[in-house]
C-alpha cells in the first residue's frame, strides 16, 4: 500500500527525548503519519521499505516485553535492520558508563537509538553524544513520549478528538513516566486534565503543570471521559507509601461503583502491564464495551513507526 | 624576608573596624607592622620602595570553613599543593578541611599525618577537622580530647548527619566538656532517601527525586532543642531553604550558636540545573529563587554568620554519568570571593557583610587569630581589584577537579596577589 509523505511538514527536533520538547504541529505530524500506518498494520502484507538500510538499535537498560516489541516490530515493519541489545549480556555489566556504551555504538554509524534507561535524563545525556537519532523509550521517572502519543492517538481513534475531552488519569503518579508525558500532550491538545492519587504517590507541585489534583477517586473521576489506569509497583509497599494492596485497591482500584461516577461512555486505558485485583477490577480490565487497552497496544505499533520514520530523516 | 610596602589600598578589615583609604606594612618577619590612612609616604625610608596598589583593596585571607581535599585516598581528585594552589588564586588563605578521606580522619594517628602532609605540601594555613563518629558510621563518637590535643580544629561527619538522637545528645555534653566545636550537616536521612535536588517544579518534571526542606529543618531543630539542654559549641555547616533561615533567626534570640551557608545557595537556585547539569547537583541542593532571597538576607541580618564555598572536588568521570549516578559536589574554592562578590555587585549584600562572612567570623568560631589585619599577625591578605570582569572557564581553574557549578559565568572582581605570613605566593 502506498504511504504518502507530507513532505512540507518537517519535525522541529533532532531526538525524540521528550513531550515536553514538541511543539503542536510536531504532535499533529507524528499522530498523521500514524494513522496511515493503523491500515497498513492491519492488512495483509505489512512489510515497507521505508527505512531499508537504516540500522535501529534497541538499547533497553530495564525490562520491558510490549515497547521492546512494538519498537522491534515497528522497525521491521519499516524494513530497518534493527538490532537489540541484550543489557545482561553487555558491557554495562562489566562497570561500562553509559556515555562509552554510547561511543561504542555511534561507531557502528545507526541511524536510530532506542533507548530505555531507568534513570531520569539518560537519553539527554546519550543524545548529546551520538550522531543519530535517539527515540526515548522510558527513562526513569521522567517521559515516556511513544507512550503518551499512542494513548493520544487512540482516544482520537475512538472519540474523534481530544479537545474539550476531560481527562482522568490515575494511580502512582509520583513514579509514573507514562502521567508525565500524558500531562503534557494532553494538555497541548486540550484536554482538561483530572490527576488522581494518594497524597503519598503525587508528585510536588503538580498543580503548576495545569491539572486538577484529587486524592479523593470519586470525585477526580466526576464525568470524565477518559480514565487513565497507571500500573502499582509492589514495591511501593515496602516505604510505607501505602498500606497495603487490599486497602489501596479499596480507595484507588478501578471498579465498576467507582467509574459510574464518570460518563456513562466512558473509556477505560492502561499502559501495561496491569496488576489485576490492584489497579483494576479485571472484569473492567477485560470489558471489551470500555477498555481500550488491546488498542492501545496496537496503535503503539503504529505510533512507533511513525517515530521512527520521521527522527530517521 | 625585606620589609613590604603597600599604599593607596583600600583597606577593609571587618575584625578591626577597618574602612578606609590607606596602606601596610610589613616586617621581616612576615607580620602586620602598621596598618590604615596613617600609613603613606612619609612612613616608608626613602631608599625603600612602595608598592602603589592605585585603588585596589586589600581584605585579610580569607578562611574557609568547608573544603574537601582528597588526601589520603582521593589525590587524583585533589591533594594538598593542588588546593592550596586553588586556594591562593581564590584569596583563601586558610581552610578547614573535611573528614571525609579514605582513610576517613577519625583517629590521632590519621591526624598526624594529615598535619605532616599539610605542612609539607600546602602553602596556606590547613585546619583539618575530624569526625564527630568513628568511620562516619554515627554511632560512637570520636577522642575529641585527644583529637583536639594534636590540632584538630572542630567535628564534623561532613557530608553526613548524626541521625541517632540519642548518640547526638552524648556529643553535646562530651564536646561541652571538651571545649569541642561541633559542625553539623543537617539532612534527616529518612526524608532525604534517593533525593537528588530540591523537591519542587523541577524535580517532578525533571523526574528527579526531590530532597525536601523539611529535611534539612527538622535536624536543626532537633539539634537546636537539644543544645538548649546541652550547652556546646555549636555551627550549622550549611543552611539551604527559607524555613532554615526563619527558625535560625527565632532560636538565635536565646541560645548560642552560628551557621553558615555555601556560596552555590546564595548565589544560584534549582532553575540552573537546567538539562541535568550535573556539576550543579549539590548537598544542600539548590533551592528556589524564594530560598535563594531568604539566604541573602538572612546573612544581611546576621543570621547567617559564615560564607563556605564547599570545595568539593570531583574527576569528571563522577560527574559523566545520569544525574542520579552522579557524584554530589562543586568545585568553588578559588571563584568563592569573586562570586561572593557578585552579590556586592548587584547590590544585595554591602561589601563589609560579605568579607566578615569570608574572614573573622569563621575564625571568631573556630577561635583562630586568623581572618583579621591586627598590627603584630601573620600578614596573611590578599589584593583584589574588585570590577576587573572575568569569566569562569573551567579549562583555567587552578584546583585539580574542574566541577565548578559556575561555568562560564562572568563575574566582577578578581584577586591579583596573595600573601601568607607575608610572601607573596600568588600573583595574577
Amino acid at each position: 500500500m502506498a504511504i504518502k509523505t507530507n513532505k512540507a511538514v518537517k519535525i522541529s527536533q533532532k531526538h525524540l527525548l521528550g513531550i515536553q520538547d514538541l511543539s503542536i504541529s510536531d504532535v499533529n505530524f507524528i499522530l498523521s503519519e500514524a494513522k496511515q500506518f493503523i491500515k497498513l498494520n492491519r492488512s495483509e502484507n505489512k512489510k515497507l521499505n521505508v527505512l531499508s538500510g537504516k540500522t535501529q538499535i534497541n538499547l533497553f537498560f530495564e525490562p520491558s516485553t510490549r515497547t521492546q516489541s512494538s519498537f522491534e516490530l515497528a522497525g521491521k515493519r519499516l524494513g530497518a535492520d534493527v538490532m537489540s541489545m541484550n543489557i545482561v549480556n553487555s558491557a554495562i555489566k562489566k562497570g561500562e558508563t553509559l556515555i562509552d556504551t554510547a561511543m561504542t555504538l555511534n561507531a557502528m554509524h545507526p541511524n536510530l537509538i532506542v533507548v530505555r534507561h531507568q534513570d531520569s535524563g539518560a537519553c539527554n545525556l546519550l543524545s548529546q553524544k551520538v550522531n543519530c537519532a535517539v527515540i526515548n523509550a522510558g527513562d526513569g521517572r521522567r517521559e515516556h513520549p511513544t507512550q503518551a502519543l499512542l494513548d493520544a492517538l487512540t482516544i482520537i481513534e475512538k472519540k474523534e478528538k481530544i479537545e474539550g475531552l476531560r481527562i482522568a488519569i490515575c494511580g502512582d503518579i509520583l513514579h509514573s513516566r507514562v502521567a508525565r508525558s500524558n500531562i503534557y500532550l494532553l494538555n497541548m491538545l486540550g484536554a482538561e486534565v483530572n490527576i488522581v492519587a494518594p497524597t503519598n504517590l503525587m508528585p510536588k507541585n503538580l498543580e503548576k503543570f495545569g491539572v486538577n489534583k484529587f486524592s479523593d477517586m470519586k470525585k477526580g473521576l466526576k464525568d470524565c471521559d477518559i480514565v487513565m489506569m497507571l500500573r502499582l509497583q509492589n514495591e511501593r509497599m515496602n516505604s510505607s507509601f501505602l498500606a497495603s494492596n487490599r486497602e489501596y485497591y479499596e480507595y484507588y482500584g478501578l471498579t465498576p461503583d467507582k467509574l459510574d461516577h464518570a460518563k456513562k461512555d466512558a473509556l477505560i486505558m492502561h499502559p501495561g502491564p496491569m496488576n489485576r485485583g490492584i489497579e483494576i477490577d479485571t472484569n473492567l480490565a477485560d470489558d471489551i464495551n470500555k477498555s481500550v487497552i488491546q488498542e492501545q497496544v496496537e496503535l503503539g505499533v503504529a505510533v512507533r513507526m511513525a517515530c521512527l520514520k520521521i527522527f530517521c530523516n | 624576608m625585606k620589609k613590604k610596602y603597600f599604599l593607596n589600598a583600600n583597606i577593609l578589615d571587618p575584625a578591626n573596624s577597618i574602612e578606609e583609604n590607606g596602606g601596610l606594612i610589613i616586617n621581616e618577619d612576615g607580620n602586620i607592622e602598621a596598618i590604615g590612612k596613617k600609613v603613606n609616604e612619609n612612613n616608608i625610608p626613602s631608599r625603600e620602595k612602595y608598592i602603589d596598589l592605585k585603588g585596589k583593596y586589600i581584605f585579610p585571607g580569607l578562611v574557609d570553613m568547608r573544603v574537601f581535599v582528597g588526601e589520603p585516598g582521593y589525590e587524583y581528585k585533589e591533594n594538598f599543593r593542588t588546593l592550596s594552589n586553588a586556594a591562593l588564586s581564590g584569596g583563601v588563605t586558610s581552610a578547614v578541611t573535611m573528614p571525609n578521606t579514605n582513610p576517613i580522619i577519625d583517629n590521632v594517628s590519621m591526624v598526624d599525618f594529615l598535619k605532616r602532609r599539610g605542612r609539607d605540601k600546602s602553602k596556606i594555613n590547613i585546619y583539618p577537622t575530624a569526625s564527630l563518629t568513628k568511620n562516619l558510621e554515627g554511632s560512637n563518637m570520636t577522642e575529641f580530647g585527644l583529637l583536639q590535643k594534636k590540632g584538630i580544629i572542630g567535628f564534623t561527619d561532613g557530608i553526613k548527619t548524626v541521625q541517632n538522637t540519642r548518640v547526638m545528645s552524648r556529643i553535646m555534653n562530651s564536646a561541652y566538656d571538651l571545649g569541642a566545636l561541633v559542625i553539623q550537616h543537617a539532612e534527616d536521612y529518612y526524608l532525604a532517601e534517593n533525593g537528588m535536588m530540591n523537591d519542587g517544579v523541577i524535580s517532578t518534571k525533571l523526574g528527579l527525586q526531590g530532597i525536601s526542606d523539611v529535611a534539612e529543618k527538622i535536624i536543626i531543630e532537633r539539634d537546636l532543642t537539644l543544645l538548649d539542654e546541652f550547652k556546646c559549641r555549636y555551627h550549622i555547616s550549611q543552611i539551604s531553604s527559607s524555613k532554615s533561615v526563619k527558625l535560625i533567626e527565632e532560636k538565635k534570640n536565646f541560645l548560642n550558636f552560628s551557621c553558615g551557608v555555601s556560596i552555590n545557595n546564595l548565589s544560584l537556585n534549582e532553575n540552573d540545573i537546567g538539562d541535568f547539569r550535573t556539576f550543579l547537583k549539590l548537598s544542600p541542593p539548590l533551592r528556589t529563587e524564594e530560598d535563594r532571597i531568604s539566604l541573602v538576607e538572612g546573612l544581611n541580618k546576621n543570621i547567617i554568620d559564615v560564607i563556605v564555598s564547599d570545595h568539593k572536588p570531583e574527576d569528571e568521570e563522577q560527574k559523566r554519568l545520569t544525574f542520579s549516578k552522579a557524584a554530589t559536589g562543586s568545585s568553588g574554592i578559588e571563584t568563592l570571593l569573586a562570586l561572593s562578590l557578585e552579590l556586592f555587585h548587584n547590590g544585595s549584600v554591602k561589601l563589609n557583610t560579605i568579607i566578615k562572612a569570608l574572614t573573622s567570623s569563621p575564625a571568631k568560631i573556630l577561635k583562630i587569630n586568623k581572618g583579621n589585619l591586627k598590627i603584630g599577625n601573620d600578614a596573611d591578605f590578599c589584593i583584589v581589584d574588585l570590577n576587573k570582569p572575568w569569566i569562569v572557564k573551567n579549562n583555567n581553574l587552578v584546583s585539580k577537579s574542574k566541577n565548578t557549578s559556575i561555568e562560564n559565568k562572568k563575574l566582577q572582581g578578581k584577586v591579583t596577589n596573595t600573601f601568607v605570613k607575608g610572601e607573596e605566593l600568588y600573583k595574577l
